[in-house]
């Protein structure tokens, strides 16, 4: 029990550790966001102030907050996954959109079903369609060699208008240029149904899903001859290969658990918070954020629901900064500079020449250089 | 001085110090070279000997010290200040351009030219001449694809002296170089030296210092440790200096006691990634409580061959049994599980996974075994005891079995390695390469387990380009030459002379 204890000490220390990089280019990311709020002539406390009040500041906004954080969460795990075994999985955003399109299709077809059934079966398809189509791209990679990116972006686009064919014909409410709805037992519990506080909200029980989901990533990463093998794939794929790893059964396998987490979140879209598909004009962005999300979490899934929630705010919150005459803009502004602080591991590198500086000071103090 | 007579000096290096985060490579090393020697630079992997010529070629510049060429100070800040003080370098890995001719890399970087177009023609004859001039014999017309190690090594040479190099620095020249090859080396080597140029030689082969060198520096941990007139030393001495204690050049071993094959391989053939055969219908039987070796150059099918049996590469043809049981083509799992260890000839590209820790690294290859479980996932905890043993057991020097396998040493990483494939107690272990860059102590500890292995009856099927630790392991040696087994040899027969006609593709016949 005592090794236990201590084992559980270490790993959350190691986890600490990890996202200690990303926070504090996050916290000088605001603080640099603030310097521009000034130098425009507008005070920095007013701006941040509303930023915070319009993303957290009663418990409907922290809501809406959440339900925003929900998807990104699940996206975020979908990138850093796939990342763990050496792939970039951008084709994220079309297995968000497949996920959604299934879920409405078996929230919408199946009827008569007990809820708690119906919503299951609901999300299950939603996850195994966005699973199906990122197994598309493995298959490819591991098979021919093509690369993940190149056929993520074709199979985006051919996601997105699949799904509004779909959308257009066989799923088309009459006249309208969205889906039908699915049934009231595909949907998922609304925290309105029990809380009063959160009545101008749709938050929903997605959100316990997606932390459960981050927890599951976690576990099958870092505690599962899989997830053992899938990292070593993803660190070097030739000594893996040289430990009697396939190296192409992995790939396959990651991604298709990268996808079925992004099918899991466009489920989780249609059966909480929209209950229909819309024909899609552009890309829903929740694929594509999650490729930031995933950067800012340091790939870790702890550190992706913590770097989700971080993006919630800033997309949140906008909103409000701007009816206090602060440029929206300056949101984007600050999350282009915590990507730009995180991808170049800014301060890690500053961190790591202090570490050596001090550590030739320290020999030389000793007299080991003169 | 020599002889008596005081020949100018030509480099002097004086307090020379240099520092890295966490290692002080060089700390006040002093140097001088004279005119027309032949000065070796003797030292362990990681003794600081490369950077001491890479300060003097102007790649690093030293915290201290101060550098006189023909008693002038200088300040070496790049590689064109280090060529116009005469200053040239042979690096251990060759900077040609494969699909060129000899003449266009000797003269890249310094192209005569007609108007604005290249003189090839003058390119032609001033090799040439330069060529004819120091009796550095090559085709001046040859693509570099096409010309053996040797020769290429030649050219590297001829780069440096079209340059105006009077003091040429050679960074472990011999290592790609068969034995007859190195003696032609040497005799290049003096015909420089006798028409007045200088040469530093870094090196750890001890033989070579013996054979080549007219005096030899030695360096250990980033100090000197003494420089000695080699006429007036031994190998037991240098290797005692280089390594700072006594050593065992020789392994102890008893006559082998061989037993039935373990390892059975029939005119196996396999192709190599540009889809060439590689191995061209090989035949082997390695037997219980025998080490057999493979001798042969670099880049000769050995690597094919081992990726084969190890089913990292595929079998175009024949067969490979273990024990009798085939296991041609079979996927590196399965080829494990059947009882084959393979310590392989790139550490870090195969044998380890840098990122993991040593924990992990420890069950690679026997992770998915019932022992590492519990439950549905992995067991650290008896993962880790598990690497704890080995730790001990093969003397990992490393603070704990929780640090990344890449935060260790060369010569603890491969312990490491050893350990695991020995541990997994296998039928046939192949050892690729088992000691390159480790040091002394490394080494012995290598060649000891190996021993160890083929006296409780195992098969050690050792693959090595380093002669030395060919002749002193194996039992029987077999020599490869492009793709095809050119003779066998009991350990008893071969000598270095022998072995090396057959490296260049003699056959045993010839060798006699």
């Amino acid at each position: 029990m005592e090794s236990r204890m201590n084992e559980f000490k270490e790993e959350l220390r190691k986890t600490l550790k990890e996202i200690a990089y990303p926070l504090i280019a996050i916290l000088i990311s605001f603080i640099a966001g603030g310097i521009l709020v000034y130098s425009f002539g507008k005070n920095p406390v007013v701006a941040y102030t509303a930023l915070f009040k319009g993303s957290l500041g009663d418990l409907n906004k922290f809501g809406e907050t959440l339900v925003t954080v929900t998807p990104l969460i699940l996206t975020g795990l979908s990138i850093a996954f796939a990342f763990r075994c050496g792939l970039f999985n951008i084709g994220a955003e079309g297995q968000f959109i497949m996920g959604s399109v299934a879920a409405v299709w078996a929230g919408w077809a199946f009827t008569g079903l007990p809820p708690i059934l119906h919503v299951t079966l609901t999300l299950l398809i939603g996850a195994l369609a966005g699973g199906l189509w990122a197994s598309v791209i493995g298959w490819l990679k591991a098979k021919v060699g093509s690369h993940e990116v190149i056929n993520g972006i074709m199979m985006n686009y051919i996601a997105m208008y699949m799904s509004n064919f779909i959308v257009m014909t066989f799923l088309n409410e009459p006249e309208k240029a969205y889906s039908f709805a699915i049934a009231d037992s595909a949907k998922l519990w609304r925290f309105s149904q029990a809380f009063v506080q959160f009545k101008y909200s749709r938050l929903n029980a997605g959100i316990f899903l997606a932390l459960i989901v981050a927890l599951a990533a976690y576990y099958i990463l870092n505690k599962t001859v899989r997830g053992y093998e899938i990292r070593a794939v993803g660190y070097n794929p030739h000594a893996a290969e040289y430990g009697g790893i396939s190296v192409k059964k992995n790939i396959v396998l990651a991604m298709i658990i990268s996808g079925v987490f992004a099918g899991f979140a466009g489920a989780i879209m249609a059966t909480g918070v929209q209950y229909r598909v819309n024909n899609l004009f552009g890309f829903t962005g929740y694929g594509l954020d999650g490729i930031a999300v995933a950067l800012v979490g340091n790939n870790h899934p702890i550190g992706v629901i913590l770097s989700a929630f971080l993006f919630g705010i800033l997309q949140k919150g906008g909103p409000l900064m701007q009816i206090q005459g602060i440029p929206k803009e300056v949101v984007g502004i600050i999350q282009g500079i915590i990507i730009l602080f995180v991808a170049a591991n800014f301060v890690r590198v500053v961190a790591e020449q202090i570490k050596q500086n001090k550590e030739l000071k320290r020999s030389i103090e000793k007299g080991e250089v003169e | 001085m020599r002889g008596g007579i005081k020949l100018p000096v030509v480099i002097e290096m004086k307090g020379i110090g240099k520092s890295f985060p966490g290692i002080r490579a060089n700390d006040d090393i002093s140097l001088t070279v004279e005119q027309g020697e032949i000065h070796v630079l003797l030292g362990e992997n990681g003794a600081g000997k490369s950077t001491l010529m890479n300060i003097l070629y102007g790649l690093y510049q030293p915290d201290e010290g101060q550098i006189f060429v023909k008693g002038e100070p200088v300040k070496i800040t790049n590689p064109n200040i280090a060529i116009s003080h005469g200053i040239g370098m042979v690096h251990q890995h060759f900077m040609l351009v494969p699909p060129f001719t000899v003449a266009e890399n000797i003269i890249l970087g310094k192209e005569p030219s007609k108007g604005i177009t290249l003189d090839l023609d003058k390119a032609i004859k001033d090799v040439e001449e330069l060529s004819k001039k120091y009796e550095l014999k090559v085709d001046s017309q040859a693509l570099i694809q096409d010309i053996s190690v040797g020769m290429q090594q030649r050219v590297e040479i001829l780069k440096t002296l079209y340059r105006g190099a009077e003091i040429l620095i050679l960074d472990e020249p011999t290592a790609v170089l068969t034995p007859q090859e190195i003696e032609e080396l040497g005799v290049i080597l003096k015909s420089l030296v006798n028409q007045g140029k200088s040469i530093i030689l870094i090196t750890h082969k001890l033989k070579e210092v013996m054979s080549m060198s007219d005096r030899v520096t030695i360096v250990r941990r980033g100090k000197v440790v003494d420089t000695l007139n080699t006429k007036d030393t031994n190998i037991d001495e240098l290797a005692e200096k280089m390594v700072g204690r006594k050593v065992n050049l020789t392994v102890d071993k008893q006559e082998a006691k061989t037993a039935a094959p373990i390892l059975e391989i029939k005119d196996l053939k396999v192709l190599d990634s540009r889809k060439l055969e590689a191995v061209k219908g090989v035949s082997l039987q390695v037997h219980s409580g025998e080490i057999l070796g493979i001798a042969g150059v670099d880049g000769n099918g050995q690597s094919d061959l081992v990726q084969a049996i190890t089913g990292l590469a595929k079998a175009e043809s024949g067969e490979i049994l273990l024990n009798g049981k085939e296991i041609t083509n079979l996927p590196p799992k399965d080829v494990i599980a059947s009882g084959v260890g393979h310590i392989p000839e790139d550490r870090h590209k195969r044998g380890l996974v840098l990122n993991y820790s040593l924990a992990e690294n420890s069950i690679l290859g026997s992770h998915y075994s019932k022992r590492f479980r519990q439950g549905l996932g992995l067991s650290y905890q008896r993962i880790r005891e598990y690497s704890r043993k080995l730790i001990e057991e093969y003397d990992v020097r490393t603070p704990n079995e929780k640090v990344l396998a890449k935060s260790l040493s060369g010569g603890n990483q491969q312990k490491l390695i050893v350990a695991r494939e020995i541990d997994r107690d296998p039928s046939l272990c192949i050892a690729a390469q088992p000691t390159r860059g480790l040091d002394v102590g490394a080494i012995e500890f290598v060649h000891k387990k190996l021993v160890e292995l083929r006296d409780e009856g195992k098969a050690v099927l050792l693959v090595s380009l380093e002669l030395d630790e060919v002749m002193t392991l194996s039992d029987r040696i077999a020599v490869m030459y492009d793709g095809k087994i050119v003779g066998i040899l009991d350990a008893n027969d071969a000598t270095e002379k022998k072995l090396g006609i057959m490296m260049a593709g003699g056959s045993a016949q010839d060798a006699e």
